[in-house]
């Protein structure tokens, strides 16, 4: 009865972690003309690892314990493929690229979570 | 955390780039502007932006981390021309008049930026509304 128990499964999650990524993108375009402005992103690897987190283990007597992870939120800064005179690291043709990018994983997302519940549907009908 | 938010970023950057063609309509306005002393003349406006980074920032009315707004908008600092025109009405008792420091192809130039920044963020909007629309329908599946 996996189904009806965590009908969603990772997908709930990630349809979160996908509109943050928009919006953090959307907030890069936002700020293409900003002076410093550095560009962000959000590293998928990362929050998944952090769901399951393993870190540093202390191995010897004298090593302290950290309970840390290195970056917990996935949040990364962009690096540009070329550098400003402003400081600014949004290159807007990356930034529309990754955004459509973003936004097809986001409708991935949601065509996962509409098979799941069509699915769910199609039990409940018992046809 | 909601697409909402999107709307929001998105929002303050149309507000900013706004604000940005406002002041070079007014620059190109005031391109032919001329006064008789040296600290009255016409300097070309400037609007600095800055990144809504942390709550500190916030404007009220506007609450969306991650935006931009207008920080202040600063004259330009390139001199501005003396020219000799006695005739002129504005011209001082040594038959000067001081004109803009306007250039107005840097204007046309910036316009052009500020409207394509205004595109950029229009198609942000779209998108962010396309993908609100298709979660609304997730129900129909």
């Amino acid at each position: 009865m996996k189904l009806l128990e965590n009908p969603f499964g990772i997908h709930e999650r990630a349809l979160a972690v996908r509109n943050q990524r928009l919006e953090l993108i959307a907030g890069n375009i936002a700020n293409a003309d900003t002076p410093h402005f550095k560009a962000r992103d959000l590293d998928f690897k990362k929050i998944l690892a952090s769901e399951n987190p393993t870190p540093m283990a202390a191995t010897h007597a004298k090593h302290y314990q950290t309970g840390e992870l290195e970056n917990p939120g996935g949040l990364v800064y962009r690096v540009p493929y070329n550098s400003s005179v402003d400081g600014n690291t949004v290159e807007i043709s990356v930034e529309q690229a990754k955004y459509g990018e973003a936004a097809a994983d986001y409708q991935t997302t949601l065509q996962f979570l509409e098979g799941r519940i069509s699915g769910i549907r199609k039990a409940l009908r018992a046809e | 955390m909601s697409i909402k938010n999107i709307f929001g970023i998105a929002g303050t950057a149309l507000n900013a780039q706004v604000i940005r063609m406002n002041t070079t309509a007014s620059n190109i306005a005031n391109a032919g502007t001329v006064s008789p002393t040296e600290a009255e003349a016409f300097r070309a406006k400037r609007p600095v932006f800055r990144a809504l980074v942390d709550q500190a920032d916030l404007n009220r009315g506007a609450p969306y981390l991650g935006g931009v707004k207008v920080k202040e908008i600063v004259d330009d600092t390139l001199p501005v021309r003396k020219v000799h025109d006695p005739g002129n009405p504005e011209a001082n008792e040594e038959g000067y008049v001081f004109l803009s420091n306007v250039n107005e192809v840097t204007e046309m130039v910036e316009m052009m930026a500020a409207s394509r920044s205004y595109q950029n963020n229009v198609e942000v909007v779209s998108t962010a509304r396309q993908l609100m629309m298709r979660t609304l329908e997730i129900t129909k599946a």
